[in-house]
């Protein structure tokens, strides 16, 4: 393969300016990381570590082999909601190595309102879920919740992806021989109760993790009869009598070792074969990726700036190089893995779009997985285009996204905006991942797109009764509407609700990305199937 | 015969006495020092014992550490090899007190033939013809220049103690003498660890020629003809050639039974070289005797069907010569070119290094006596000879164009070697002419650039093979490294990244 020649000049005050920008902006998200990488209020973090259990971050460092990566997902979900009280949403998820095999783990947060489940805490529990089914991951829960967060209840238990989905995964997930396996270091209360029962082995803490339907409060309102959290449902009785859990732990370090023997047992994964060459470093350095993405977003950059620094050796083997250009498409590989890569070097014209289905074909045909990289304002429009099919042209491009089984990897890297989010993979297209960088904007449109287009809609219907708006009118307008696109458009909206699996540092991307699709070879890639294209 | 031997030496040597050993059903025990570890002949030997570090005197110089190694693994007899200890009489004598039979002469015709001053009052005693010189060896600068006056310059300066060229330089004039001396004894005790030096008349433009004989212990001497070693380089051959065509039949018995009359004069037993100088009017002169297995032995076994490492053992073992003078007979032409790791173009300096690439020469009548393969690493520690390349062909003609043919069909790449040069020694007409003295090189090659750097600057020759090789066999690894392989063999970044997590980055 080729090397990109990048045409960047790294001396120039403009790209000297671009890098100081991002990287400022890096170091907000790697200030706000660590603040909620502290979890509870201090007090309820004390009072944990005084009954002898382990920080729930510790919890998931002893699980996981020594000296191996972590791979987070959406850390910074529920920020600046519910008041900021449930930092990480109460949950930590992400992949780890447990002897060497791929592996989710789910960790309540008991220092974060005691571990209950606020609406984005579910959320987080089932997209972890979803991650595992997708690449097939064994999921260990370690548990640690009094259940839903009662004031939200409207928002967490009756609908598809509430409370009761997490307990309906566990249970599809084992069908598909995905090992479930549940840790009760704390409280599992009512539904809590049926992550471990629902699992397919269970370690329990002694004196530590209870499981049972109803609490002491309960029983006794009901029966009357007195009776201790450890007398109705600690390890003792699960272990002992009743059978609901089967591994009898100390401590929380023995608890995490026993789990970690569960997983020395399983049967071995098998990754599927894509072909692997040995990594190489890009030729131009990662760190030059600050310095590409320009301060104001919605001028334009070569994204192909972008590629050059996160694959192997900067090696790009460009597909229709002259045609539809605003869009790039070629052959890399990252870390040693071939990936298809499609990108955006602009507005998505018709020839775009037959382009990248083209080549998404291409890629599922040879089972390479794909990878977007987002920087998109959408399908051109106009008459001119709308004569030309631009709707049929761009429906190609997202039935093909839409039907590719090959793992789908997502960077926004600056915009995602309209269709063009669809086209190029959005949230709604299941990518196995997708991440944001600390320059994305995500909005069904640019904040001055919809402030005019509803100003116009706003004057033709005082057009009507006779009225106009004064220039002064029209801004005063447009403000609260830009406010709110700028507000809503901001990664950290985006990922405190979890549209993507977090906000990452630009010099991450390439890691994350070996790691994922790594990740995503534990399932296999099945035969390409389409739908109708309509032509 | 002998059940287990050790091979007190290193490189192709070692293995030619190895793959003897074997063919004998002869239990081979080689020693290594710390840097040879990975020589062709620690792997070829049955066992292998480390004798010490690099630098000869701690190990192949080593006689405590060899005879522990032996009697460690119970060998019973020990091959010297050439260089080294082969000659070395204290060393016979140990092995003989230690009661371990030494594959050579006996200690005492080794020391005296070993002593190049007592050797020639010994023959010159009997009427062996010999060149006139010191009556005794000197380590002191005065007296070498009495001496040297006395017999008139040129002379030829010689370690008294070894052979092999090893402290030999021929002096024109009294100034050069003092300088000489004291580099040559500087050199002979470094290499042999004694610095006496002994001057003889310088013969100018002689044939270095040789008998090759063997002796029983009972007495019983025959001789295998010679052997002309005249194309030498700072006094030592590199290319050796059997027959002669400067004898004719009369002078190869008159030499010959010269030869046996040394041997039997200096009660010498097994293998050895008996050489003599012959000028320019064929008068020939008594030289000195190598005690031990010659470099280029391998002519004289494809002339004479005799294999010389199975004679000695045989010999060694107290056989009694098997052979008759009368049933020995020379077939055809054989001729040796010695392969070395040095540069020709710059005065023959050592080249160390790695042989990254090597391809062994073939054919009918090759014969390639090999210490070395691709990826061996040549150290600064030992004599740089690499390999031998022995060519047998039923007349000398067709012999050279054998040797050219081969020598222009053996690429080692990643270090300097003589390849070239030998090649244009033995394709000179010169050579063709059979016009081979001493002096040969200095007067026919003295000028001698490799072909690669003719006047065009371009490219050709054995070094334009040799880059080609080079240049398909890096492409061909590099096309091994970017095939796609299965996805396990390669550790995942899982398993490459170490601990890492979002957030803190890999900065």
């Amino acid at each position: 393969m080729f090397q990109i020649e990048s045409k960047i000049n790294t001396k120039s005050s403009e790209f000297k300016q671009n890098a100081e920008h991002l990287k400022k902006e890096t170091a907000k998200l790697k200030e706000r990381l660590a603040e909620v990488e502290q979890g509870g209020p201090p007090r309820a973090r004390e009072k944990h570590l005084k009954r002898g259990k382990l920080l729930t971050r510790d919890r998931v460092k002893g699980l996981f082999d020594k000296n191996t990566p972590f791979l987070e997902l959406s850390s910074l979900a529920a920020y600046d909601m519910y008041n900021n009280d449930a930092p990480c949403a109460g949950i930590i998820t992400g992949i780890g190595v447990v002897h060497g095999r791929e592996v989710m783990v789910v960790a309540n947060d008991a220092t974060v309102k005691g571990g209950t489940y606020y609406p984005m805490t579910i959320k987080k529990h089932v997209r972890a879920q979803q991650i595992a089914l997708e690449n097939r991951l064994p999921c260990v829960y370690l548990v640690d919740s009094g259940g839903v967060f009662l004031p939200y209840q409207k928002d967490v238990f009756p609908d598809v992806g509430h409370f009761g989905s997490i307990f309906y995964n566990q249970a599809r997930l084992s069908a598909e021989n995905i090992p479930q396996i549940a840790v009760v270091m704390g409280s599992c209360t009512a539904g809590g109760a049926y992550v471990p029962a629902m699992s397919d082995e269970a370690v329990i803490v002694r004196k530590q993790g209870t499981i049972f339907i109803g609490g002491p409060p309960l029983v006794k309102a009901a029966t009357g009869v007195d009776v201790t959290d450890e007398e109705l449902g600690g390890a003792d009785v699960h272990c002992r009598i009743s059978g609901v859990a089967d591994h009898y732990a100390l401590n929380d370090e023995h608890a995490l070792q026993i789990t970690r023997n569960i997983i020395q047992c399983l049967d071995a994964p098998k990754k599927f074969d894509i072909g692997r060459t040995v990594p190489v470093e890009p030729k131009y350095d990662p760190k030059e990726l600050y310095g590409v993405v320009p301060k104001d977003i919605k001028k334009p950059f070569d994204i192909r700036e972008v590629i050059a620094r996160i694959v192997d050796n900067s090696e790009f083997h460009e597909f229709k190089e002259l045609y539809g250009q605003t869009i790039i498409c070629g052959f890399a590989r990252i870390m040693g893995y071939p990936v298809g890569i499609l990108a955006n070097n602009g507005v998505l014209f018709s020839e775009s779009a037959l382009k990248g289905a083209h080549f998404i074909e291409l890629c599922t045909i040879r089972k390479i997985p794909l990878l977007f990289l987002q920087n998109v304002t959408g399908f051109i429009v106009g008459k001119e285009y709308e004569h030309g099919g631009i709707a049929r042209d761009g429906a190609k491009m997202v039935h093909a996204v839409a039907n590719a089984d090959v793992p789908k990897f997502t960077i926004i890297i600056a915009g995602s905006y309209g269709a063009g989010n669809y086209a190029m993979c959005g949230r709604g297209y299941n990518p196995r991942f997708l991440w944001m960088w600390p320059s994305a904007r995500i909005s069904v449109m640019g904040g001055e797109q919809a402030a005019n287009v509803l100003l116009t809609v706003r004057m033709k219907g005082l057009k009507d009764k006779g009225k106009t708006m004064t220039k002064k009118e029209q801004e005063e307008f447009m403000a609260p509407i830009l406010e709110k696109y700028e507000h809503e458009g901001s990664p950290y909206f985006s990922t405190a609700r979890i549209w993507d699996d977090g906000i990452i540092d630009p010099l991450d991307t390439r890691a994350i990305l070996g790691l994922a699709i790594s990740v995503s070879l534990n399932a296999d890639i099945p035969d390409q199937r389409y739908g109708v294209f309509r032509m | 015969m002998f059940k287990k031997i050790l091979i007190a030496n290193r490189g192709e040597i070692s293995v030619r006495v190895i793959r003897a050993c074997r063919e004998l059903g002869i239990t081979s025990v080689a020693v290594y020092s710390t840097v040879d570890r990975d020589s062709m002949h620690v792997q070829l030997a049955d066992e292998a014992v480390c004798i010490g570090e690099a630098s000869p005197e701690k190990s192949y110089l080593n006689i405590d550490a060899i005879i522990k190694a032996a009697r460690e693994t119970n060998a019973e007899a020990i091959h010297p090899g050439y260089g080294f200890l082969a000659e070395n009489h204290l060393f016979a004598e140990r092995c003989e007190t230690e009661g371990i039979a030494f594959i050579g002469p006996h200690s005492k015709a080794l020391k005296l033939v070993g002593d190049k001053v007592a050797s020639r009052k010994v023959t010159e005693a009997v009427g062996i013809p010999i060149i006139p010189g010191m009556k005794g060896k000197s380590t002191d600068v005065d007296e070498c220049m009495v001496e040297a006056e006395k017999i008139g310059f040129p002379v030829l300066l010689k370690a008294s103690a070894g052979g092999g060229g090893k402290g030999m330089r021929v002096i024109y004039s009294k100034d050069e003498l003092k300088d000489a001396v004291e580099a040559g004894m500087r050199e002979a005790k470094s290499a042999f660890g004694d610095p006496s030096v002994y001057l003889e008349k310088y013969i100018e433009q002689p044939r270095h020629i040789e008998f090759q004989i063997l002796a029983d212990k009972y007495g019983n001497a025959i001789h295998l003809f010679e052997r002309e070693c005249s194309i030498q380089r700072r006094h030592q051959k590199i290319i050796e050639e059997s027959p002669s065509t400067a004898l004719d039949d009369d002078m190869r018995k008159r030499m010959g039974d010269t030869a046996l009359k040394v041997v039997r004069v200096s009660e010498y037993s097994n293998a050895g070289t008996v050489e003599f100088l012959v000028d320019e009017d064929k008068n020939f002169y008594f030289l000195e005797v190598n005690a031990r297995l010659q470099v280029e032995h391998p002519v004289t076994e494809l002339v004479t069907g005799i294999d010389l490492v199975h004679s000695q053992l045989r010999i060694a073992a107290g056989e009694k010569l098997w052979l008759k003078q009368h049933q020995l007979h020379q077939n055809g032409h054989s001729i040796e070119c010695r392969i070395y790791a040095e540069d020709p173009q710059h005065n023959f300096l050592p080249s160390a290094g790695k042989i990254l690439f090597m391809k062994e020469p073939s054919g009918p009548g090759i014969r390639h006596d090999c210490g070395i393969y691709s990826g061996y690493n040549v150290s600064v520690y030992y004599d740089p000879i690499l390999s031998k390349l022995i060519a047998w062909a039923p007349t000398r003609e067709t012999c050279c164009k054998r040797v050219a043919s081969a020598l222009a069909d053996f690429p080692i790449l990643g270090i300097k070697t003589n390849i070239e040069f030998l090649h244009d020694v033995i394709t000179h007409p010169e050579f063709s002419a059979g016009n081979t003295f001493t002096d040969f090189i200095s007067i026919n090659m003295a000028d001698w650039r490799p072909k690669s750097l003719d006047q065009s600057g371009l490219a050709n020759g054995i070094l334009d093979e040799a880059l080609i090789v080079a240049a398909v066999f890096s492409s061909s690894i590099k096309k091994s490294k970017t095939l796609p392989t299965k996805t396990e063999s390669i550790p995942s970044p899982w398993q490459t990244l170490g601990e890492w997590r979002i957030g803190i980055g890999l900065d």
